[in-house]
């Protein structure tokens, strides 16, 4: 067994040890909020989860830079793994974020603009994702998608600004609300382990990136 | 200055070409049409409630509409090989997506000169007193959605589903630029009683100068080949 994939392997165990805790201590250790009871316990993964998303995208942005400068495939499989993922936790925000709407805000969907914006970016990197499966060629592919990934990014900003204006306009901000010690170091534990998780998937995925870059060689030389 | 008469030339042909055979115009104007009618049929005849989303009606029929335009932007070229003809010319291959987004910019535009009005005779509107502030949306609107749109029409061009490619990588870009162009269109419509109209072009203009420098700057990385 070589370094890296000892290395994956201890990143998965710890990662699922990390999630265990992470979870004993949002759902049975700390104690319920105060206005919103146990529903807001679901903030210990939704809020994490959101982050991990922005993180995976700004990994893709800054990957997709190095791409167009240095021109190395890895540059390429690293952000595709990284958009890949984010995509995931894209989704599992906003899953949670309307389980967490529907009892909290009685619906499950508002035009409040960082769902929308959540949602835009969710097209931006599924888009990004189609293009890809689109194109056969490794190069153009890497270049595209790069690309994608650049212009993907640089939007979010105006998006985000795009859509407060839309949305603040006509009605005010909500205000934030002052966080418990508590809360705050649960939610730390939770964003540590879905760190871990991400990092754990990354090295699988661009590992499988790597074997698929391998496979589309191969089968270019024996056609 | 050889950057701009290379763009020129470019523009030059395929304005030429459209005026000729009006192969893109007479389509798009009798598409957007459609598109009006459709939402006019969708929505129901209560004129009051087709005046309340005529800006939004509007803005849908004219991304649809450019969408159609767009995807034919190489296409002259395409047929005999002239793209690489372009790219084997000497010089900035920028001076091709200049020219290809200011032919798109003035197509577009020339078909928003039938569509307001006729949007306007639809929704029984009277656009006359808000004509200058309609000018200043079409234009900048037209303007970021043409900049986008010719860039991402060059990526797709060479891709196996473009039709479905072009719209799911342009669409969610455009977001900022729907939004300032409804909400605008909207307001001015309204008579823009509070001064917001002006927040709107604003967006409109910043997303045009900031997507206009990306987008010159990256597009020759785009065109290899």
């Amino acid at each position: 067994m070589g370094l890296k994939s000892k290395i994956e392997k201890f990143l998965g165990i710890l990662a699922l040890l990390a999630m265990v805790v992470g979870s004993y201590v949002g759902l049975v250790v700390v104690p319920a909020d105060a206005a919103q009871g146990n529903v807001q316990r679901l903030m210990y993964v939704h809020v994490p989860a959101a982050w991990l998303a922005f993180l995976a995208f700004f990994v893709v942005f800054v990957m997709s830079v190095l791409y167009l400068i240095q021109r190395d495939e890895r540059w390429d499989r690293v952000a595709a793994s990284s958009a890949e993922i984010g995509v995931m936790f894209t989704v599992v925000t906003l899953l949670l974020g309307m389980m967490w709407g529907k009892p909290t805000w009685g619906v499950y969907w508002t035009w409040d603009p960082r769902l929308t914006t959540t949602a835009i970016l969710l097209a931006i990197y599924v888009g990004y994702g189609a293009l890809r499966s689109f194109a056969d060629d490794g190069e153009k592919r890497a270049r595209w998608s790069a690309i994608v990934g650049v212009i993907g990014f640089a939007n979010v900003p105006i998006v985000y600004m795009s859509v407060t204006w839309w949305r603040t306009l006509h009605q005010p901000p909500s205000s934030p609300r002052s966080v418990a010690p508590d809360i705050l170091w649960t939610l730390m534990l939770n964003l540590a382990a879905f760190t871990l998780v991400y990092l754990y998937l990354m090295m699988r995925r661009i590992r499988l990136a790597k074997l698929e870059g391998e496979l589309e060689r191969r089968m270019a030389y024996n056609a | 200055m050889s950057l701009l008469r290379r763009a020129w030339a470019i523009v030059w042909k395929d304005l030429l070409i459209e005026a000729r055979t009006k192969q893109s115009f007479n389509a798009m104007v009798f598409f957007a049409a459609l598109v009006l009618f459709i939402f006019s049929f969708a929505l129901g005849p209560d004129t009051e409630l087709l005046q309340r989303v005529a800006g939004g009606l509007l803005w849908v029929g004219i991304a649809f509409t450019g969408l159609l335009s767009l995807s034919r932007t190489y296409q002259n070229e395409e047929t005999s090989g002239g793209l690489e003809g372009l790219r084997a010319y000497p010089g900035d291959p920028r001076a091709i997506y200049l020219g290809k987004l200011l032919g798109n910019i003035v197509l577009l535009l020339l078909v928003e000169a039938v569509l307001i009005p006729a949007a306007g005779i639809l929704f029984q509107a009277n656009l006359w007193p808000h004509a200058l502030g309609l000018v200043a949306v079409s234009v900048l609107g037209t303007i970021g959605f043409s900049l986008v749109g010719t860039f991402y029409s060059a990526l797709t061009v060479n891709l196996r589903a473009r039709e479905v490619m072009l719209p799911l990588l342009l669409f969610p870009a455009l977001v900022p630029v729907l939004l300032g162009a409804v909400n605008a269109t909207t307001l001015i419509l309204e008579g823009d009683l509070m001064g917001e109209a002006v927040v709107w072009l604003r967006v409109l203009g910043g997303f045009d100068i900031i997507f206009f420098v990306i987008c010159i700057w990256i597009f020759p990385i785009a065109l290899e080949e």
